[in-house]
């Protein structure tokens, strides 16, 4: 029974010390920011590596989410004799939630995991000592284009997943079950909001991509360096951001939509 | 006092350092001199490269000082501490070139950062440093494609790129073929007379280490068991050192990892 | 060089793409294109209830909207709620004896305001108010005094 309280003690003082570490690795990400506006090239490639890379994952499953969403829909609310309201409803699931959040998921799973895994080799292959040696600070030169690239990729991503998404829906609920074609826009149109929706939709994105962006790099900064310390490292980011990112949207969720 | 200061590049006072409840270093003090090739040895987990890290002022020390050029390491601002390392120049056991660069890029790579030079400068001054090295003609190969031995000296070339006053070297020899190994012995040598630079190898390989080295520290237990010339430690009075030194699978360590008596051993069922 | 410059141009792209999506989402799809960016001009009626009507409700007349529920405030004079509505400019004949009713959308769908012009020749104009009102139904009001209505006699 001792011996339970000890590990957990011991755990909990470990996590603490972990989230510390990260707290000071984010501020010296952040102020290494300044640095970056002289040297665009390299915020561009790490733009092509995280953003552009991604956007096929993002496309094909952003369609087929709409598409889902446009079946399943469909027969709700056929239902109820509601079937025109079915833009609005692929609409406001897709904008509102599944974009930002889907699309955070897949984009931990494609960038995040893939940035673990290259900083905890250079990690592991003294590149990043090597760098510190040659009087470079890694975090300016490696970390802080990175985490750049993912906090503007992703709101992009998450608008292409949700306006491929509602393309889905239309394929399917106008294309192929029937709905009204002027309905399917008109209902989305008419409540739809602007500020509501799309712009707590895209700044639930930019936070998104904060967490999962600070969650890989420090993962992989922080790993052991050795191949299994480095696998563990791009697990435990996968784990991490999926449940930074579902948590932290029902915070924003709460914050933007609800009166709690 | 000052003939001391004025030949000793680096001097190491009394430091200490431990990993964990694992005392790596107790009490080591230790000085290197100026323009001269100095090797650390030591059985392998003896914190060799620790105390590379130590001197180049990645890790902070519990007790002592490092002094560096008249400057002590781990008092320096950040911003001191970096211009100081700009004089470092250190070989990474692995040779720690950015792999998403080309040979070039990687030579390159100090000079973009802490220079303003034009590029065809710049490519003057890469291309020295590669044919120094030898290595001139793999210049738009990427780290995958080279050989261990190729890496090193890739990284050897980049490492003296900024004209450094002294190259650490971690584990040089290890895991090289004859030829490699003494392409790397020779290219240590010859940059050190060339260059005027002072070396600093840490190695566990005698004979090489040896051959080029101008003074000896041996370092086991955390303690600094022995120093001196080659020559001169081959035939140290210590049974432990002689053992290092000329490899015998016996001796006061002993091949064998502490067991119970062998014979009642397998006798237990 | 070329490689580094595909590199540039696909960057490009996705940037663009990701812009492009947005502006999909922000003019196709939200309301943003049908919030009036022309003129407009308010008017404002007093109801006893506003019911469940909130800013940004539509204001109809005839069943088409020709503008928006702006504010909703309360008067500490009166205990009346205040309604002020944008009305797009190009709406501007709406006699002086118009009245605007809350209704509901549907059983149980969101509540607008709807005008119903009068005979007047004059016309309201900018912070005009509409002096005929009729507030909000109340679902409960009706059900509570249906149900103290069938009581009543017998007590």
């Amino acid at each position: 029974m001792l011996h339970y309280f000890e590990t957990l003690g011991r755990s909990t003082r470990e996590n603490f010390a972990k989230l510390g570490r990260a707290t000071f690795f984010l501020l010296l990400t952040l102020q290494g920011i300044p640095d970056i506006l002289p040297r665009l090239s390299l915020l561009i490639k790490q733009l092509y590596s995280v953003g552009v890379l991604s956007i096929l994952i993002i496309s094909i499953s952003g369609l087929f989410v709409g598409m889902v969403l446009g079946l399943q829909g469909y027969y709700v609310l056929s239902d109820f004799g509601a079937d025109e309201t079915l833009g609005l409803m692929v609409a406001a699931s897709l904008v509102r939630e599944l974009g930002p959040v889907v699309s955070a998921l897949l984009f931990a799973g494609r960038a995040g995991s893939a940035l673990t895994a290259e900083i905890g080799l250079m990690k592991a292959t003294e590149q990043l000592s090597g760098m510190e040696m040659m009087a470079v600070d890694p975090v300016r030169r490696i970390i802080t284009p990175r985490f750049l690239a993912g906090l503007m990729s992703l709101p992009l991503l998450a608008a292409m997943f949700s306006a491929i998404g509602i393309m889905g829906g239309h394929i399917v609920g106008v294309g192929m079950l029937g709905v009204d074609d002027g309905a399917y826009w008109s209902q989305m149109q008419a409540s739809i909001d602007f500020y509501d929706d799309i712009l707590n939709g895209v700044i639930k994105s930019v936070a998104f991509g904060f967490v999962v962006s600070w969650i890989a790099l420090f993962e992989g900064y922080d790993t052991l360096p050795t191949s299994e310390g480095v696998s563990r490292a791009t697990t435990r980011t996968v784990v991490n951001s999926a449940f930074s990112v579902l948590a932290l949207d029902f915070i924003l969720t709460a914050l933007m939509f609800g009166d709690i | 006092m000052t003939e001391l200061n004025k030949n000793t590049l680096i001097s190491i006072k009394n430091l200490g350092f431990s990993r964990g409840n694992k005392h790596i270093f107790d009490n080591i003090t230790l000085d290197i001199p100026r323009g001269k090739i100095t090797a650390i040895m030591g059985p392998s987990g003896t914190g060799k490269t620790t105390l590379l890290k130590l001197i180049g002022g990645q890790l902070q020390p519990e007790q002592g000082s490092v002094t560096v050029d008249q400057q002590n390491v781990h008092q320096l601002k950040p911003s001191q501490l970096y211009s100081l390392r700009k004089k470092m120049g250190m070989l990474f056991q692995s040779g720690a070139l950015l792999t998403d660069l080309s040979v070039f890029e990687n030579v390159a790579f100090p000079l973009r950062e802490h220079s303003h030079l034009s590029e065809s400068m710049i490519r003057t001054l890469v291309l020295m440093k590669l044919h120094a090295v030898g290595l001139r003609g793999a210049r738009d190969l990427m780290p995958s494609e080279l050989s261990g031995g190729m890496a090193r000296r890739v990284a050897l070339a980049r490492a003296i790129a900024l004209d450094p006053m002294m190259i650490m070297y971690d584990e040089p020899f290890t895991g090289q073929d004859p030829i490699s190994m003494g392409v790397l012995v020779h290219l240590i040598k010859s940059l050190n007379t060339s260059l005027g630079l002072t070396s600093i190898i840490v190695s566990h390989d005698v004979q090489e280490t040896a051959e080029i080295a101008d003074l000896i520290y041996v370092i086991a237990d955390g303690k600094v068991i022995d120093h001196g010339e080659p020559n001169a430690l081959m035939n140290s009075s210590s049974a432990w050192v002689q053992q290092f030194m000329h490899g015998s699978a016996d001796g006061p360590v002993h091949f064998h990892y502490p067991a119970p008596d062998y014979h009642s051993d397998l006798l237990t069922t | 060089m070329s490689h580094s410059q595909r590199q540039d141009t696909l960057v490009g792209l996705f940037v663009a793409l990701g812009i492009a999506a947005l502006f999909f989402l922000a003019l196709q799809i939200s309301n943003l294109g049908s919030y009036s960016n022309q003129d407009s001009y308010t008017l404002v009626a007093r109801f006893e209830n506003s019911g469940g009507l909130k800013v940004k409700s539509p204001v109809s007349v005839a069943g088409v909207r020709i503008g928006r529920v702006s504010a909703i405030q309360f008067d500490n004079q009166t205990y009346e709620s205040v309604v002020s509505m944008q009305i797009e400019a190009k709406y501007s004949t709406l006699p002086e004896d118009t009245t605007a009713s809350i209704f509901t959308a549907g059983l149980l769908g969101e509540q607008y305001v709807s005008l119903e012009p009068g005979g007047s020749e004059d016309y309201l104009t900018d912070s005009g108010e509409i002096e005929i009102t009729q507030s909000a139904i109340v679902l409960e009001e009706v059900i509570g005094q249906f149900l103290f209505k069938d009581k009543d006699p017998e007590e």
